[in-house]
């Protein structure tokens, strides 16, 4: 009897081996594992016929049904595994993409690169507590100019080519108006750039415009110097241009500075031994600035002889077209979407 | 300005830099070199030869063989062709291996042109004779040149000497920016004051000598101001036996080199001292002036008068005039005329050196449309002070010159002399404002080298007239800065109070506005702010429309630019024509521009400059992603709340089927639409165009940063599907009102997820569907929870005549 138990367990046991052996779909597998280990399967049948086998032979013939379904079960799992990974190797090699096709874009916009360059330079001031300020396009000729030192028939409103709308209203022709207005307010101290549109009666051609673009900043506070207004543009000029930047401090005249001075940056191209670029002369001019005129303070209220101050213009386009190396100005102004789309 | 370098050494003779270094120096002190010209940088070996014989060439008509003698052993033999040289001439000459600047025809050769050794038809010729075109410059400047031909040397000029210096050419011109504070630089003198303060030369000016014969000039000439306001000072003195001729070569040589052309003696003294002292003078014909009198005075209105230049003139009574006793006889400060000027047979001269009011000589320039090298120098404001030397100085060129007999004396009528000024010195204060540590004597140094005194007494600067700049410490410190020299000013950043850095609220919002249109595909454009009035009627603005009411400016660049615009569109409308005309293809752009509503026209008051932000498409895309970009900016400027759209917008630009006001809490913040076709049309957009305005000082107002996280819903949500037949142009938006109002205190959201208008539908309605989805923060809600909404958005959606569908 235990001969004949042990036999059909070996003879079941070596068909469900070689079952499992020729399958190569799970639900083949699923269907042995019924076959052979199910409630109606061949090892449950050997189990059922137990109740014929001598009482004291029952552990033995268990341990014998179960090492023949740790078998099936294992070597089903181990195939199981086999043939899922073979699977989805087949899966993965039929989904082989051609990965040099196009990319598909969320077809993001640009900024126009006015406004990058002010971005960059907003970050650099903001980073040395300036506060951006604004103020009014069209301007009262008072702060445009009578408050800067440009009196009435001073030669420099002719040298602005100012557009008028009234005797005294008209477009603002720099930035430097809103100085006034920031230091009517007796908030001290100060320090802010105010960025803006600015208005001047020129022809459109490849360097002028009638209408761009100014940064205007002012520091005012007790014991402000020169020495001051050179560092913190020497600061503005690496931060913008590059760590290895130099500037040149050149004398200079405006109404509403003195000392004044005009800037020169070494050219970002060549670093300065000479290129096209700077037309050889290693310098490019980027801004005019200087000392708070102390006329300008005291009619704005506030007194020269306690508090001092620097001031300086920087033209948006001029940084534009130099740091993104636009030839024309005039593509500033035709929004051109292909002129956009590089920046 | 310009002066040359020779000119510059006549008064500051130790002066011994290159041109470089001259520029580089000059700037950082102040006087900007925009750059300089060396007049031989294209010449080489050029020596004066003269020519001992000319033969005919043997195998040529036109050319001649010269055997000249160049200072060397043996003489050269150079064929030429040029027909005006004779045995005997002297003439430049470059030598074999030299340089030309270009060809007799004036025209330069950057680099210039190297002469060779060569064999013209078979005769060798070792160099070449050259005209005053090929030496670089022109009979303009050289008159005594010949027309056609090689340039002749006067009989005195050394052989085998460079030609170059015997021609002044190997000379420097410096080109300035000098700017408008500086009156006293545009002169050859005032320019070599701060060469000599720069170099640390000594400067020598000119000294004037007496000059004037026995007789007094006011025997000959009397003058009258009439405004002395617009006339402070007026110096005249005369000349008799005026004996025209050319002047000698070193002062045509120094006015070639500024680029004026010499003419005769006379017209070349006034030019060289306007040139170097600054103040422009003028030679009458003293036997034109009726009465021996000179009156200055204002026009009348509508008077006219003949410039030299032969020009009628019609002036008013802000001009001012230079008259004798009947008539006028010059443009006060601009030009003479016809009447009086110097010809050919002049016998005696009235000279005139004035100083006149430069803002009145601006203006009346303007007025008669004039601008001469005399008026563009009076316009600054000239010194009055200098008006005298200058006057003396071309009395002395007359007789150094022997160009006539100077009578003596002056006639100076200057009622309200100009002195030296007085500004308070204050070294710390100077070094408090520089941030640097300069001792004060060496801060008197540098104002001792610009020729300003010191009074120890009050311990005052003493600025002469020509300095009229210097009026406060601060001026006083820009001088000391920049003899100091800029560069060696010390690089600090401000200390004190710190204070923060940021950008206004205003700003920050349009840096988000900036973003969501860029996310959402829209470039950045930027247009200008004035336009055409004609922009009312391409946009078919009505008539009465308040948006025509717009500011005008008073001086345009013309029609097109002439008003300051009151709605945002032709600038993006017309940026997107240029787009479309250049095949480009799905454009999406945005502005942030402002317009300027006016209060009231002609302005009294500043006009309200309101941010629009103004997006534009043509191509992929609809009115429904107009109306995406503005809810995402809505969203993201915390304005939560889903905005209205009201489609009685009443654009007359705009599509009147495809258009809405945005309205926000019951206010209109904006609006978009499809371009009108007949309005694409005039802007030649051949696509259908969307476009959408936002008015940013609402979002300004309105906007919040403030965000409070809600929690995630942990209960279940329970949805409703609402499918409706309703008349076709009813607004959906009404069915999204009744659900919003009846949705009661659950209600989560809702979308639209099917909207169908055909065949298998009723003619004249549209099916519609709403999917409902309530949720409570706290509990599982039952089908009991949303029963009483429900049936709220029910019954009001049957009042609204909209049927059910199941």
């Amino acid at each position: 009897m235990e001969m004949h138990i042990k036999d059909r367990l070996d003879e079941i046991r070596k068909q469900a081996l070689a079952d499992i052996h020729s399958s190569d779909k799970l639900e083949t597998l699923n269907d042995i594992k019924v076959k052979y280990l199910g409630k109606k399967g061949a090892l449950t049948a050997v189990l059922k016929s137990m109740k014929d086998v001598a009482q004291e032979e029952r552990p033995k013939v268990g341990q014998l049904v179960n090492d023949a379904r740790v078998a099936i079960e294992e070597l089903l799992e181990r195939t199981r595994r086999e043939i899922q990974a073979r699977e989805r190797e087949a899966k993965l090699a039929a989904e082989v993409i051609d990965v040099t096709l196009p990319a598909k874009k969320n077809k993001v916009g640009h900024r126009h690169p006015n406004t990058i360059a002010l971005e960059e330079v907003e970050r650099i001031f903001v980073g040395m507590g300036y506060e951006v300020v604004e103020g009014p396009e069209v301007e009262y000729d008072y702060y445009n100019f009578e408050a800067l030192n440009i009196p009435a028939n001073h030669p420099a409103k002719d040298e602005q080519d100012t557009f008028y709308i009234t005797g005294d209203i008209l477009l603002r022709t720099q930035t430097s108006s809103v100085q006034v207005r920031v230091m009517e307010q007796e908030k001290l101290p100060i320090r802010m750039i105010a960025p803006g549109r600015v208005f001047r009666s020129d022809e459109v051609d490849a360097t002028h415009s009638p209408s761009f673009h100014q940064i205007e900043g002012l520091v005012i506070d007790k014991n402000i110097t020169f020495a001051d207004l050179k560092g913190t543009l020497a600061e503005f000029a690496r931060q913008l241009f590059g760590e290895q930047t130099r500037v040149k401090f050149r004398p200079h005249h405006f109404p509403f500075t003195e000392p004044s001075a005009e800037v020169d940056v070494s050219c970002f191209k060549c670093g300065g031994t000479g290129c096209r670029f700077c037309k050889g002369s290693g310098w490019i001019e980027i801004l005019g600035c200087g000392m708070v005129h102390p006329r300008v303070l005291k009619m704005s209220g506030i007194d020269p002889d306690k508090y001092s101050g620097f001031a300086f213009g920087v033209g948006l386009e001029r940084i534009a077209l130099l740091k993104y190396e636009i030839d024309d100005m005039r593509l500033l102004y035709e929004n051109d979407d292909r002129f956009l789309k590089q920046f | 300005m310009n002066t040359s370098l020779s000119w510059l050494k006549a008064y500051v003779p130790g002066l011994d830099v290159s041109a470089q270094e001259y520029c580089d120096a000059m700037t950082l002190s102040g006087s900007k070199v925009e750059g300089y010209e060396r007049l031989d940088a294209d010449l080489k070996d050029i020596v004066i030869g003269q020519i001992l014989k000319i033969e005919k060439h043997p195998d040529a008509d036109k050319l001649i063989v010269c055997q000249v003698d160049v200072g060397t052993d043996a003489p050269v033999q150079i064929v030429t062709g040029a027909p005006n040289v004779h045995e005997g001439d002297k003439v430049p000459v470059v030598l074999d291996g030299g340089r030309v600047a270009g060809g007799h025809d004036g025209k330069k050769t950057p680099g210039g042109v190297k002469i060779k050794k060569g064999k013209l038809r078979g005769v060798e010729s070792c160099g070449m004779m050259c005209s005053i075109e090929e030496l670089g410059s022109s009979r303009e400047l050289f008159p005594e040149a010949p027309e056609y031909g090689i340039y002749i040397f006067d009989s005195s000029a050394p052989v085998g000497e460079s030609a170059i210096a015997e021609l002044g050419l190997d000379d420097v011109v410096f080109e300035y920016e000098i700017t408008s504070n500086r009156v006293d630089c545009f002169s050859v003198i005032g320019i070599a004051r701060e060469a000599a303060a720069t170099f640390q030369k000594e400067f020598c000016p000119p000294v004037i000598k007496k000059t004037g014969n026995s007789e007094d000039v006011s025997d000959y000439i009397q003058v009258d101001i009439r405004d002395q306001a617009l006339c402070p000072r007026y110096c005249a003195r005369v000349v008799k036996n005026i004996k025209l001729g050319p002047s000698p070569k070193w002062m045509q040589r120094r006015l070639a080199s500024n680029g004026i052309r010499p003419i005769n003696n006379l017209v070349d003294i006034t030019n060289y001292v306007m040139e170097e002292y600054g103040q422009p003078m003028h030679a009458y014909d003293l036997d034109t002036i009726a009465g021996h009198k000179i009156i200055v005075r204002r026009a009348d209105d509508q008077e006219t008068f003949v410039t030299l230049d032969g020009q009628e003139r019609t002036l008013d009574s802000s001009v001012l005039m230079i008259c004798d006793e009947e008539k006028p006889v010059g443009l006060a400060g601009i030009m003479g005329g016809e009447n009086s000027m110097i010809t050919d047979s002049v016998q005696t001269v009235l000279f005139e050196a004035a100083c006149f009011d430069g803002t009145n000589i601006r203006l009346s320039s303007k007025k008669v449309g004039l601008r001469t090298d005399a008026s563009a120098k009076f316009e600054k404001g000239l010194d009055p002070n200098n008006a005298l030397d200058a006057i003396n100085r071309a009395c002395q060129l007359i007789e150094e010159l022997g160009a006539g007999e100077v009578v003596g004396g002056v006639v100076d009528v200057y009622p309200n002399p100009v002195g030296e000024t007085r500004v308070p010195f204050d070294a710390a204060m100077i070094n408090r404002l520089l941030g640097t540590q300069i001792e004060e004597s060496a801060m008197r140094e540098y104002l001792q080298r610009l020729e300003l005194g010191f009074d120890d007494k009050t311990g005052e600067v003493i600025v002469p007239s020509w300095r009229q700049d210097l009026e406060c410490l601060a001026d006083l410190a820009e001088e000391v800065a920049r003899l100091y020299g800029y560069d060696n000013i010390p690089t600090t950043l401000p200390t004190g109070e710190a204070t923060t850095g940021k950008l206004s609220f205003k700003l920050r919002i349009e840096e988000i506005a900036r973003n969501v249109a860029q996310f959402c595909g829209f470039s950045q454009a930027m247009t200008y702010s004035f336009e055409s009035p004609k922009v009312f009627d391409k946009l078919s603005l009505d008539e009465k429309d308040p948006l025509r009411k717009a500011i005008v400016i008073s001086n345009p660049l013309g029609e097109d630019f002439s008003i300051m615009r009151t709605v945002s569109l032709n600038g993006m409308l017309t940026s997107l024509a240029t787009n479309y005309n250049r095949r480009n293809k799905n454009v999406r752009l945005y502005e942030l521009g402002n317009i300027y509503l006016p209060k009231q026209v002609p302005l009294t008051e500043l006009p309200d400059e309101r941010m629009q932000f103004t997006l534009g498409m043509y191509g992929d895309g609809d009115f429904f992603t107009m109306k995406g970009v503005i809810e995402e900016f809505l969203e993201q400027t915390g304005l939560r709340e889903t905005p209205v759209y009201d489609p009685n917008s009443g654009k007359p630009f705009l599509h009147p089927g495809r258009q809405a006001n945005v309205v926000y809490k019951g206010q209109v913040i904006g609006f978009l639409g499809e371009v009108h076709p007949e309005v694409a049309d005039r802007y030649e957009l051949g696509e259908r165009t969307y476009i959408a305005v936002i008015d940013m000082p609402y979002i300004v107002q309105n906007a919040t940063f403030d965000r409070k996280y809600e929690g995630i819903a942990k209960f279940p949500s329970v949805t409703r599907d609402l499918s409706m037949l309703m008349k076709k142009e009813m607004l959906v938006g009404e069915v999204e009102e009744v659900i919003r109002k009846k949705g009661g205190r659950y209600l989560e959201s809702f979308h639209l997820f099917d909207l169908y208008e055909g065949s298998q539908i009723r003619e004249g309605y549209k099916s519609v569907a709403y999917s409902i989805t309530f949720r409570a923060k706290d509990k599982t809600l039952e089908e009991s929870d949303i029963n009483d909404a429900m049936e709220g958005i029910l019954n009001d959606l049957k009042k609204l005549d909209i049927e059910l569908r199941s």
